[in-house]
């Protein structure tokens, strides 16, 4: 299995890694979903997490932000640490964690609100605006980063919900920006969207890159190979292998890896 | 390769190229060797018919070529099969370039066949054989996936250079001691050059073999024998 040692050590720039897993199992009731996962997430690259349903891509990444201390029966052992502080520590504020490590989800869930409320309510719960001219000035630099301002600039008052389907996309990235993050977690977030809002969404993760470190969980093995630096294959809770995607995707060091992705799988 | 993919036609467009490339490389080598053997028969008929032979070679490569780019449109192949379309496409271009080579030595054979034997040509058939041979070895190792297969192909090159450079050597002492048979002497020193380009070329498949099997390139610093690129005349003997 992948060894950390041997590919992240050599990563002279330590500064640069964002989040670091070590020993990472995750249980859920009695399955064993997580086996040991090693990995370190880079501040300045997007992260592609690949691997059949069921692999374990999704559980390790909602492990990130702790999204699974909502699933009753699961258990997280190892450790996770993002810039160094452990983030299963018991002084760790999830709700902190959860705005510094914001998520994206596969369905687009903007809240039943105005566009402009989808924005300003994360700022708003955690402070961060003292004014309604500050606010008004989050909501705005959040739909721009998200490359959504142009589209709806004239209609903030409209429903989120009432968006097409990429545009609500965005409304969540933007979302998720507005709270300053440092990491973004994506959990397929393009797999109900067409072709065009799917490029558009790629754009804007190209965009985004350097700014926050992304970790993307995707389906579509072109969308990895187009949109990330690094490529972890996930395999029945195993991290069969981590590494540059420009090499996972022309010659990938495993087996199991380049059946995977040259659609050889079972 | 050993397993299958789970679009069974992916596997069969894969084995087309294949089939494609093997096609064209057995073409190649017999137009080598044609092309020699009219030669050293001075068998002007025969020529003829390689030079019209060449045609096969290029349309062989055309609808290789086609194929690929269909491939790569509809498959979006990754990893070893990437590796394996892109390698078909590179190779078949060389194919069809070593075909133009043995094309032109055949042109050459039949304008020698008109003029009177001159000596330094029988030394051309041994290089010729040796050089099919490195085109066969190279295909046989592309058909079986053999990057070692590969590498001793790519090591052999040195003989070729060798055979070409004592070739150039003996074909400038024939010409200053038989001025009058200028023409002919140049139509079998641009002969053993093809035959080196050949070889050349037979090398860089090697490279692509190797490429498509293991995923790593090749270190660069093959043997080289040929440094009649640099020779002037009447200064042979400060080389070495």
């Amino acid at each position: 299995m992948y060894n950390p040692t041997e590919a992240t050590m050599t990563v002279q720039d330590t500064g640069a890694i964002k989040m670091t897993a070590r020993n990472v199992n995750v249980f859920y009731g009695d399955k064993h979903a997580i086996k040991d996962v090693s990995i370190d997430v880079r501040a300045d690259e997007v992260t592609a997490f690949i691997g059949p349903s069921g692999c374990g891509k999704s559980t390790f990444l909602r492990c990130l932000n702790r999204m699974n201390d909502t699933v009753a029966s699961a258990r997280v052992t190892g450790e996770m640490r993002l810039d160094g502080q452990d983030i299963y520590d018991r002084q760790m504020d999830v709700v902190q964690l959860r705005a510094r490590v914001g998520m994206v989800f596969q369905k687009p869930n903007p809240f039943p609100k105005s566009i402009y409320e989808n924005i300003a309510y994360g700022p708003r719960i955690h402070g961060l605006a003292r004014s309604r001219a500050e606010l008004d000035e989050i909501v705005a630099t959040s739909l721009k980063k998200a490359g959504l301002w142009d589209e709806v600039k004239d209609r903030l008052n409209d429903s989120g919900t009432a968006l097409s389907g990429g545009q609500q996309q965005r409304l969540c990235i933007a979302r998720a920006i507005a709270v300053n993050p440092e990491v973004i977690l994506m959990d397929e977030p393009c797999s109900a969207l067409d072709p065009i809002a799917t490029a558009k969404i790629e754009e804007l993760i190209e965009e985004l890159r350097g700014r926050y470190a992304i970790v993307i969980v995707t389906h579509n093995m072109q969308q990895a190979a187009r949109v990330s630096q690094k490529t972890a294959f996930f395999h029945l809770g195993d991290l069969v292998e981590y590494g540059p995607t420009s090499e996972i995707f022309t010659n990938p060091k495993k087996e199991k890896t380049k059946d995977y992705i040259t659609g050889r799988y079972g | 390769m050993a397993t299958t993919h789970t679009v069974k036609s992916f596997d069969d467009d894969l084995r087309q190229l294949r089939s494609y490339i093997s096609q064209m490389g057995g073409l190649a080598e017999a137009q080598i060797m044609g092309a020699i053997e009219a030669l050293a028969s001075r068998n002007p008929e025969m020529a003829m018919r390689i030079v019209t032979g060449d045609r096969a070679i290029d349309h062989l490569e055309m609808e290789a070529e086609r194929h690929i780019i269909q491939t790569i449109a509809r498959r979006q192949p990754l990893a070893d099969d990437l590796r394996e379309v892109i390698s078909a496409l590179k190779i078949a271009a060389l194919i069809e370039r070593i075909g133009d080579y043995a094309k032109n030595i055949a042109k050459r054979a039949t304008a020698l066949a008109q003029v009177s034997p001159i000596q330094p040509v029988v030394i051309v058939p041994e290089m010729g054989k040796l050089v099919a041979r490195m085109v066969k070895d190279v295909l046989d190792a592309y058909a079986s996936r053999d990057a070692e297969l590969a590498r001793t192909v790519w090591s052999r090159d040195k003989h070729v250079d060798d055979f070409y450079a004592s070739l150039f050597r003996a074909l400038l002492t024939y010409m200053m001691e038989n001025p009058q048979q200028i023409t002919p002497s140049t139509h079998v020193l641009f002969i053993a050059k093809n035959l080196e380009r050949i070889g050349d070329h037979a090398t860089n498949i090697a490279e692509i073999v190797h490429f498509n099997v293991t995923g790593e390139y090749m270190e660069p610093d093959r043997p080289k024998g040929d440094e009649t690129a640099f020779s002037v005349h009447g200064m042979e003997s400060d080389e070495d």
